[in-house]
């Protein structure tokens, strides 16, 4: 049989390299850089060690790692329930209707949000002049009496959630719509009430949904950087500023290992919850198709 | 449904949608508050913080360089992600899952980690090709990879590539031609929406440039909000209606939801695990 003119394979080359590029890029500056980190935290100036580790054991360093994980654990739990509330909303509203779609549009662009412009967003909103708080200050109110609280921990607390909750709908709508209105005729055919129902039919279906949801939520707090940096100008309140801090110090105390080793711990704390996450999304697809 | 609990729903969602959407729309609406007041508290509003952007050399700068940014970026991911992935399909079916596993990486490592290990290649190339700010592109095309890959893939999986470049081998196309000119033109939905995409991530990159000394539009939003908060609220802002007004094409034009194909990639949604501009 004839080739087609201009067509076939005139060289004998494998077929693969025609995917090489992408793999020499990826391998650049994907997995190159991931190389370094994972052995840059075994590597210090005598060679191979564990002593980058050592610096885990610091006071400032555990209570980074513990304000990173207090921060997304609350961050992710209000976020979820929140979201899961406006899902809901959603869910049992006209499932063709422009108010759904506009809903889902505004959380695909909100869970997108982040960084400087949320921090800005949130100064101009609660800052020392941010309009809400002038507006109480006008009506005899101080949000900030104890201090001001939006710089710190609880401030990036009420910040994350704005990205948190458009998160968590995008997540947990699929598996509300997956709930059919016959189980709950099912179940009050059987004599069971709203509470029956919560308790024993969707409450359990949901239940892997929910929990899957909440994880993603904690690893997208914890691993976010941007936001937390622009917020807050100094000191190393959590893990990811801690990281940055210890990479590119301005007092000259920086250290490329120890950011290296924190970087690891992050990495796998993210990796372990994400696998979490992938397992109860695939029993949540198991119910809900 | 019984009228009292019908009744009781939308009570419910009416208080879920108010409260939220004061929660969410407050910050967004005190942002354009912020950037129109005067200079004391009771002068009259006034756009000078916004005429101020084109004033302030930094910021024109910094535009025009993440501008610059995102064209390379969308570029470079339309270069190497769309032959790679039409290739893939038609001829190493088995490479699929390692070119999605690699695709979907970058959301599960924190742009924080990523920059620890950058932070050598990019001193390394300072020295030796080049300082400018434009090879930040390198990097931006990696975290684009994911949400360009998902687009993408939507898009090919709606069309019939196998069929489509048979016909046209068999009419003696190249494979050059097949691409360019029989399955690039017949996915134009999801090309734009990974560029869409990919320049909404860069747009808002603000880690990695941070980190690496770069400054980027975000770097220099945050460095002139020590100056002048009310200037840089104005560029947030400006810029935040950019990337909206991006966002809601991408979610007008497309999203063929209802043909996902039953093996589409087992990712969630753009975003996780920090990416982009948290």
């Amino acid at each position: 049989m004839r080739r087609p003119l201009g067509g076939g394979r005139r060289l004998a080359m494998p077929q693969w390299i025609a995917a090489a590029p992408f793999f020499l890029y990826v391998g650049i500056f994907l997995l190159l850089p991931t190389a370094i980190v994972v052995s840059g935290a075994f590597i210090d100036s005598a060679g191979l060690s564990l002593a980058n580790f050592a610096t885990m054991n610091q006071r400032f360093v555990i209570n980074a790692f513990l304000n990173s994980v207090l921060l997304s654990a609350t961050s992710a739990i209000i976020g979820a329930v929140f979201g899961a509330l406006l899902a809901y909303a959603v869910a049992t509203g006209n499932p063709n209707g422009a108010f759904r779609r506009l809903v889902s549009s505004a959380c695909g662009v909100l869970a997108q949000f982040g960084g400087v412009t949320l921090a800005f967003a949130f100064i101009a909103t609660i800052g020392g002049a941010g309009f809400i708080t002038l507006w109480l200050q006008q009506h005899g109110m101080n949000i900030y009496a104890n201090g001001v609280w939006l710089y710190q921990l609880r401030g990036l607390v009420l910040v994350y959630i704005y990205f948190q909750i458009p998160l968590m709908v995008l997540v947990f709508l699929p598996a509300l719509d997956g709930i059919r209105p016959q189980w709950r005729e099912a179940t009050e055919s059987l004599g069971g009430g709203t509470w029956h129902y919560w308790r024993y039919v969707a409450g359990p279906l949901l239940a892997p949904a929910f929990l899957g949801g909440t994880l993603l939520l904690f690893a997208n707090a914890f691993s976010a950087y941007a936001t937390a940096a622009a917020l807050v100008n100094q000191g190393s309140i959590i893990a990811s500023l801690l990281i940055a801090n210890t990479l590119t110090s301005e007092v000259g105390l920086a250290n490329p290992g120890i950011a290296s080793a924190f970087a690891l711990v992050m990495v796998v704390i993210v990796a372990v919850v994400m696998v979490l996450y992938t397992l109860l999304q695939q029993r949540t697809a198991r119910w809900l198709q | 449904m019984s009228r009292n609990r019908r009744l009781k729903l939308q009570i419910f969602r009416l208080a879920v949608f108010v409260l939220l959407g004061a929660f969410f729309l407050i910050p967004i609406g005190a942002m354009f508050e912020f950037s129109t007041r005067g200079v004391t508290e009771d002068a009259p509003r006034t756009l000078n913080a916004w005429l101020t952007i084109a004033q302030t050399p930094d910021l024109v700068a910094a535009i025009l360089a993440s501008l610059g940014l995102a064209v390379l970026t969308s570029l470079g991911m339309l270069v190497l992600l769309v032959p790679t992935m039409i290739w893939v399909r038609l001829r190493l079916p088995h490479l699929s899952r390692v070119i999605e596993f690699l695709c979907l990486l970058p959301l599960t490592i924190p742009a924080i980690v990523l920059v620890a290990g950058l932070a050598p290649i990019y001193l390394w190339m300072n020295l030796n090709i080049s300082d400018s700010i434009l090879t930040l592109a390198f990097v931006y095309l990696v975290l684009v990879l994911p949400y360009a890959y998902r687009a993408l893939y939507t898009g090919l999986a709606a069309i019939d590539v196998k069929t489509l470049a048979e016909a046209a081998r068999s009419l003696g196309a190249s494979w050059i031609t097949v691409m360019m000119r029989v399955i690039v033109p017949n996915m134009p939905v999801a090309i734009l929406n990974a560029c869409l995409l990919s320049v909404a991530v860069v747009l808002g990159e603000f880690t990695i440039a941070n980190l690496l000394n770069y400054v980027n539009l975000q770097v220099a939003i945050a460095l002139a909000g020590r100056a002048n908060a009310t200037v840089s609220i104005a560029v947030a802002v400006a810029s935040l209606l950019f990337a909206f007004i991006l966002l809601v094409i991408l979610s007008f034009f497309g999203r063929p939801r209802a043909r996902v194909a039953p093996d589409a990639p087992g990712l969630p949604y753009p975003g996780a695990a920090g990416g982009g501009m948290r």
